[in-house]
């Protein structure tokens, strides 16, 4: 086992993971933060988003040693702790964004990256960044219409 | 409380936004995976790497060596938990249908790539993975039969031994008719035959499956968690496969991440899960990965088709006649041999076809069982009929258009008996083409594709049109009693008024992603003069909601939603007596609206709900004889299906150097009759359209001929993502519904149903002058290409 020291969502958390721990495991099965979901094991759908030291990053992919020192923030991270709506997952909610909810927090993680790594994103950007997020309810025109509209309103 | 004063506020048709949104929003929502389950033995299933082959042994000695497993199980070692039990398949078809005995793990001969062959038991999701890929099963290979058409070849291998043949069964629908249907051939001025190939599909909603089974020892209670559509039927079937009683058995279906129709269904894990449980006195369970998932979770589709339409000279059709072969996969699950059947009734499309003949033979292959995917039957019969009918249009010489409005059924000839037997309840088929041919700006699209061609452009412009007709809210009882399936189709609701006039309903739908809680609040709250939000939606676990039979082939609406509707009516009516009680009139004189009982013509007599609700609790006033408290149950068994229809345009780009397509334009009118909350309608309708062009572009479950699954990964299996998506232009035409009360008739499988005919009908209208008639799906740009080469002699 191996000592790793993470900031999750603003509070320094210790844990001991075998070296061959997946961040979303330690995430998830460690630290009890079970929105992160896992779609697949193949990086390819995007569902266990997270920020690491401010960046997307899919936490499926990395060990939580890698992340050792690392900040980072999850979907039950980014609403104000009383409660209210980050402006992204507002404009989900307001936008029909979402269905079943399974690729939601990964979306939203990813689409919160983009639009502050992306200022002044078109529809043809968004659906371009968002091309590793999988959502098998929606067509993706309403998650579009969100990230766009959050993205007007400087939504980071 | 809000009571809206006056006229009854119209929450039903406003876009509400959903309730359901903050817990997904924040991660604090509970799929099957996060729940929290100390001391859990987790479960590794070792699949079979083989399609056929003889279990010669399973070696479990490197498995045992890793810290953390504790033990390896072959399906001889479980065969006792379920003793005689085997895995249900609920719709035998026909009298003589071949159904193998379907054990959760093979004990002798595996049959597919992904079939359970062994079981490890661990400590830790980790161990279980590890262990799992360590034990070594010794197979001794038989030969595999994987394409449809190799199953009913001489000589082919059987996938049963014990089975003369690898048919299934063979079911038809053409009563007298055979001879009219010769006799329209005989006599036809246009013949169109045509064959095509419906693909097999993987589901995959974004959350794999996962099952966790609680048991109380002491008690004797299980508690089965499944990430399923279908927590009540699960809950017979388990009770009846393992024989717990169902009184000691309770199903809840937390948040589920989708599903499609893959997790409806009795699955192995499932009843491996229980059983283990049951056994051991601990918690044991399991989650699925992706890649397990593919071979693991039933597939969708897999079918060869033949239809033949005769037309007279003016292009009227006069008889369809369709073949089908069906592929089952390995074993039947729960009702993978009724899903052809639901198409069955369904190959004359929304067109007025007086001669009907549908013949089907379903084949076992060593492949993934199948069963119902989003449409289930109703797309691959729209996709046949619609490509179909636009080979036809160009027999006659007339637009795709022009053939459909000659066919259609008309405007006034609803209540419409099909040929097939079905009554369609209503529509509006040409309005509804009318306006999507008006969405899509038609006229200078082709104005666009003449010039590109003129010019020799390699930018071909195609416009492929679907118009569909579906039939939804499965599904009234007696049909299904007649179609030998082996349960009802009707649906249960429980409406209550608590002391402070907050409602609960309870819904025996079970929802995973489609917004139950949002629109069955805003119908009770129109009811009721209430708001929304002092309603609360209960479902999806068999303790709360008893009673139910969950959600699949768009019935939730209109036969769950139906019984929440007629179940708040019921309150009403008991509302009312106390309130003629209060007021001391007559229950005739009374109107109800806003939440307020008046009696007419003087409203200063008046009582609100709230009142009534607490003098139910209280009783001590009630009508003499009459029972305390506001609440009623209804089990609405709907008296026909209802029939969603519309007509969608998609337009494509064709690049003829490289094949590739894009779907630059679609347009889509649908009549899911009268719309709850057309956000939500919106949103189905934008997924079911990408997953059916999905379905045309880009998703294939490709097996080699060893019958291993070579796209097996979301690497490999193209789900698309936003990238290729188009933007989606909607509109819509309701006709409503005579069928129910409300109007409605379901709209869950309609993009999914249409979009795959229009896709292909557009590409290949893009290449038609090139000599291209047929592509394939899905149609990736080697495909396209290949077509191309093919129809200009190879040269191009």
């Amino acid at each position: 086992m191996t000592a790793v020291t993470l900031t999750v969502n603003g509070t320094e958390r210790s844990l001991d993971v075998e070296p061959r721990t997946l961040l979303v495991h330690a995430l998830r099965d460690d630290l009890g933060l079970t929105g992160t979901n896992v779609g697949c094991d193949s990086s390819s759908c995007g569902a266990c988003t997270v920020l690491v030291d401010g960046q997307s990053a899919k936490s499926c992919t990395m060990f939580a040693v890698q992340a050792d020192g690392a900040d980072i923030t999850t979907i039950e991270g980014v609403a104000d702790a009383d409660g209210t709506l980050h402006p992204m997952q507002q404009a989900f909610h307001e936008h029909h964004a979402l269905q079943c909810g399974y690729c939601t927090p990964g979306m939203v993680m990813a689409a919160i990256s983009l639009v502050d790594e992306y200022p002044g994103l078109d529809e043809g950007g968004v659906r371009h960044g968002l091309e590793g997020n999988l959502c098998r309810c929606t067509g993706y025109q309403n998650i579009v219409d969100a990230v766009l509209a959050a993205a007007g309103s400087g939504g980071d | 409380m809000t009571i809206t004063e006056d006229a009854p506020a119209a929450h039903v048709g406003s876009r509400r936004l959903r309730k359901e949104d903050p817990a997904l929003l924040t991660g604090e929502a509970r799929f099957i995976d996060d729940l929290a389950l100390p001391g859990a033995i987790w479960v590794g299933v070792v699949r079979s790497t083989e399609a056929h082959a003889n279990i010669v042994g399973i070696d479990g000695s490197a498995a045992l060596a890793i810290d953390g497993v504790n033990e390896v199980l072959s399906g001889a070692d479980l065969a006792p938990l379920w003793g005689e039990g085997a895995l249900p398949c609920a719709w035998p078809v026909t009298p003589d249908m071949k159904n193998p005995t379907h054990l959760p793990v093979a004990t002798t001969t595996a049959k597919y790539v992904g079939d359970a062959v062994a079981v490890v038991l661990a400590d830790s999701r980790y161990a279980a993975a590890d262990g799992a890929a360590a034990v070594v099963v010794d197979y001794e290979p038989l030969p595999a039969v994987v394409e449809i058409e190799d199953a009913v070849a001489d000589g082919a291998p059987l996938v049963h031994a014990d089975l003369e043949s690898n048919e299934c069964y063979t079911w038809g629908l053409w009563g007298d008719n055979a001879a009219a249907v010769d006799a329209a051939f005989a006599e036809a001025a246009h013949v169109v035959s045509e064959h095509y190939l419906q693909q097999r599909l993987i589901p995959a909603p974004m959350e794999p499956r996962g099952c966790a089974a609680v048991p109380s020892p002491a008690g004797g209670e299980l508690t089965l968690y499944s990430a399923t559509q279908i927590p009540h039927i699960l809950k017979v079937m388990t009770a009846v496969v393992l024989g717990i009683p169902e009184n000691k058995l309770r199903v809840v279906a937390p948040s589920v991440g989708g599903g499609f129709g893959c997790k409806l269904n009795v699955y192995a894990e499932e009843i491996l899960c229980s059983a283990l449980a049951m056994q051991r006195g601990a918690p044991v369970r399991w989650t699925e990965s992706r890649t397990e998932a593919a071979v693991s979770t039933i597939q969708g589709r897999g079918q060869v088709q033949h239809i033949e339409l005769a037309a007279d000279a003016d292009g009227k059709v006069q008889a369809v006649r369709v073949k089908l072969l069906a592929d089952m996969g390995a074993y039947l699950q729960l009702v993978t041999p009724g899903v052809p059947l639901l198409g069955g009734f369904l190959y004359h499309g929304c067109y007025d076809i007086p001669n009907y003949m549908f013949e089907c033979t379903s084949v076992f292959t060593n492949r993934t069982p199948t069963d119902a995917y989003r449409g289930a039957g109703r797309p691959e019969a729209t996709y046949a009929v619609e490509r179909a009918m636009d080979s036809l249009a160009v027999s006659v010489g007339v637009s795709p258009e022009e053939i459909r409005a000659r066919n259609f059924i008309g405007a006034d000839a609803f209540p419409y008996t099909s040929s097939a037997g079905l009554v369609f309840d209503s529509g509006d088929y040409q309005a509804v083409l009318d306006k999507a041919v008006a969405l899509a700006g038609l006229d200078d699209r082709r104005a666009d594709q003449a010039s590109r061609v003129a010019a020799g452009s390699s930018k071909r412009l195609g416009i492929g049109f679907s118009s569909y007709v579906e039939m939804c809210g499965l599904a009234p009882s007696r049909v299904l009693a007649s179609l030998d399936y082996g349960a009802g189709g009707w649906e249960a609701a429980t409406v209550r008024i608590s002391p402070t006039c907050k409602v609960q309903v309870v819904t025996g739908s079970t929802p995973h992603g489609q917004g139950h809680e949002t629109c069955w609040s805003m119908i009770v709250a129109d009811q009721l003069g209430v708001d929304p939000d002092d309603v609360e939606v209960l479902h999806s676990d068999t303790a709360v909601s008893p009673t139910g039979l969950d959600t699949y082939g768009s019935r939730s609406l209109a036969v769950g939603g139906t019984a929440v509707y007629m179940a708040t009516e019921k309150v009403i009516d008991k509302a009312r007596a106390i309130a003629a009680h209060q007021l001391e009139a007559s229950e005739d004189d009374l109107e109800f609206s806003g939440g307020v009982f008046r009696v007419r013509g003087t409203p200063e007599a008046e009582v609100p709900l709230a009142g009534i609700a607490f003098a139910a609790f209280t009783a001590h006033d009630l009508p003499d004889g009459m029972e305390p408290n506001l609440e009623a149950h209804v089990t609405y068994d709907p008296p026909n299906f209802t029939f969603p229809n519309g007509t969608h345009i998609a337009v494509v780009e064709v690049d003829t150097d490289t094949g590739n397509v894009d779907l630059i334009d679609y347009v889509a009118v649908d009549d899911c009759g009268v719309q709850i909350n057309p956000l939500v309608v919106e949103g189905q309708v934008h997924g079911g359209i990408l997953q059916g062009a999905a379905q045309a572009l880009y998703e294939d479950a490709v097996y080699n001929s060893d019958g291993q699954l070579v796209s097996a990964n979301l690497g490999d299996y193209l789900v698309p993502s936003a990238a290729e998506a188009p933007r989606f232009r909607l509109d819509s035409h309701a006709t409503p519904s005579p069928t129910n009360p409300m109007g409605v008739k379901g709209v869950g499988e309609a993009g999914t149903i249409a979009a795959a005919p229009a896709v292909i009908n557009a590409v290949v209208d893009a290449l038609r002058d090139l000599g291209v008639t047929d592509v394939d799906m899905p149609a990736s740009p080697q495909t396209v290409w290949r077509a191309i080469a093919d129809a200009q002699g190879g040269a191009s």
